[in-house]
């Protein structure tokens, strides 16, 4: 494969003295094959066997639409507020110096080191009706606990990581002496964050963004034991594919998972491209 | 208690007037917005894994965690963890070795696929193992006619947790071996070595920590798994129970105390894990790619 250039002066590999390449990349590539893309191209082929007039019939059923609609309108959700909070908490990290920074920083990273089914259970148990956050909003009327509203907030606690990961480290490359001009040329503190330090934040906190309702919108484990899991109300949809597989409909569990699939695809190719465009515009 | 960068980092941000810095007020109204959001989102669910699990005092803790089938749901999750965990190593030093060490075409498509799992549904991870080995499947009969069993065991559990874990060792080498370049090799080999003594006496060890801090984090994440692992695993208790799986169904039983004991061994692994992960950020800062925001 190397050694079979198309044309004139096209080659596969560049020279190098370092050996390897062939083992490496050849392990790679069988590993990646066989693990990821034949039984992603399972799925793909299956769902595309079904035909599309089953493949739409499924695909427009109330009780899929109403659970695609759920997944995607509470993940946008809750990677907005992600956005707001996560970006505040980013800007604390870096700026402020306070005692115990250094632990909030590494708490920071607990969604992702702490099992979904664990941060089901215990938000479960926080927002119950007589949870100790439950039992404070009750006499409010706000119900947390088995209702959608439930799943924002198992879906904040899921992505707040990734806003603050993806917004911190250019927080921490901003240039003081931009703030400085910003300043001498009578802009106040207010106007220099929006008008300035915003828009260089934008490409990453839209990252962010990105990220956080992408994890969301996937999202089983910490999602189901909160949300009550009522078809039409709180059901997100991988659980809608858990049940359709239990049912043994494999036709609907594959097709709403190459549904969901395409959108997620669709997500990457938006980051991918936000992250190019932005590092083009701000090097 | 928040005064403005002055000293801890003299050379970046020297001038703490109040030009460049917030007003007081808006200081401690943005750090107790902060600070509310972090504790209910996340200090409190953490607490309260704790406090439910030894609600009842110590005994009935130890005594669901001494059941038969925790102690089997324990096992199960070491088992899945030490074959997918060196798996994934394998393939990240592997990965990270072709893409970093050499220049060749259709490489960022490459990583984007290494990365692919990150943007799979866990479920989806689990169903596609599901469709491929199922008895409706082309393979199912075959397998069955040869007694392999994958599905609703451990071979699939596993299968599910390679593929949900895939990218960690990886993503965190490739920057890393990027930004140290091929220098060092090349002068080893130059030197006499060997591509192998090259690896191990050379690269290895300038790859340690990030390689430790990758493993560290895909260990997390496999064990912990919970959506792909619970689509493949049939739920058989004492057999094909990991951790997570039983941790649902002990609550699904209202079996509180008994679910956030088991819970609060994995919220205790977590906690490890993050503490391990900032000592090697605090300590090996400067060997880590992740801790430079690629």
């Amino acid at each position: 494969m190397s050694t079979t250039p198309a044309q004139a002066g096209w080659r596969f590999k560049a020279p190098s003295v370092i050996p390897g390449f062939g083992l490496t990349l050849g392990f790679s590539l069988a590993y990646l094959t066989l693990i990821i893309l034949i039984p992603l191209a399972g799925l793909l082929l299956r769902s595309a066997s079904l035909g599309w007039a089953d493949f739409w019939a499924i695909a427009t059923d109330e009780r899929t639409v109403k659970a695609l609609e759920i997944s995607f309108g509470t993940a946008i959700v809750a990677a907005l507020v992600n956005v707001v909070f996560g970006t505040i908490v980013a800007w604390i990290l870096v700026r402020y110096r306070f005692p115990g920074r250094r632990i909030v920083d590494a708490m920071v990273d607990l969604p992702f080191a702490l099992p979904t089914a664990v941060a089901g259970i215990a938000l479960t148990t926080l927002y119950a009706p007589n949870g100790w956050i439950g039992h404070l909003l009750m006499p409010l009327g706000i119900k947390v606990a088995y209702t959608p509203l439930g799943i924002v907030i198992a879906l904040i606690f899921i992505g707040l990581p990734f806003v603050v990961r993806t917004v911190q480290p250019i927080i921490e490359e901003i240039d003081k002496e931009v703030e400085e001009a910003a300043a001498t040329l009578g802009a106040n503190r207010w106007q220099t964050i929006s008008r300035v330090l915003l828009p260089g934040l934008a490409p990453a906190i839209v990252t962010g963004f990105a990220l956080a309702f992408a994890r969301g919108v996937g999202e089983y484990g910490s999602v189901i034991f909160i949300a009550g899991n009522l078809p039409y109300v709180s059901e997100i949809a991988p659980l809608l594919i858990v049940i359709r597989l239990e049912e043994y409909d494999y036709a609907a569990a594959t097709a709403i998972a190459s549904i969901m699939l395409g959108l997620s695809f669709a997500m990457l190719l938006v980051i991918n491209l936000i992250q190019s465009w932005s590092r083009k515009r701000y090097g | 208690m928040a005064e403005p960068v002055t000293s801890s980092n003299p050379g970046r941000y020297a001038i703490g007037s109040a030009a460049t810095a917030e007003r007081p007020i808006t200081r401690i109204i943005l750090m107790s917005v902060a600070f509310a959001f972090l504790a209910i989102f996340l200090v409190m669910p953490l607490v309260i894994v704790f406090t439910e699990a030894f609600s009842r005092g110590l005994a009935p803790f130890w005594e669901n965690l001494a059941d038969p089938d925790t102690l089997s749901a324990i096992r199960l999750t070491l088992i899945v963890a030490a074959i997918s965990v060196p798996l994934n190593l394998v393939f990240g030093v592997a990965a990270a070795w072709a893409i970093a060490k050499f220049e060749f075409k259709g490489k960022a498509f490459l990583i984007t696929l290494i990365d692919l799992p990150f943007s799979v549904s866990p479920v989806i991870s689990g169903l596609v193992y599901v469709l491929l080995f199922g008895s409706t499947s082309l393979l199912g009969p075959w397998l069955k006619m040869h007694g392999i069993v994958i599905l609703f065991a451990v071979p699939g559990i596993v299968l599910a947790t390679v593929f949900v874990t895939f990218p960690f060792v990886a993503r965190e080498l490739i920057p890393l071996m990027q930004e140290q370049g091929t220098g060092d090799e090349e002068a080893a080999l130059s030197l006499g070595a060997n591509g192998w003594q090259t690896f191990w006496f050379v690269t290895l060890p300038n790859i340690k920590w990030g390689l430790l801090y990758g493993v560290l984090l895909c260990n997390a994440r496999a064990m912990g798994e919970f959506g792909a692992v619970s689509v493949v695993s049939g739920h058989i208790r004492g057999v094909t129970n990991t951790m997570p799986l039983h941790v649902e169904i002990l609550y699904n039983e209202y079996n509180a105390v008994g679910a956030f004991a088991v819970a609060s061994l994995l919220a205790g692994l977590a906690l490890v894990t993050l503490v391990l992960k900032t000592l090697l950020e605090m300590r090996y800062g400067e060997e880590l790619a992740a801790t430079r925001g690629h």
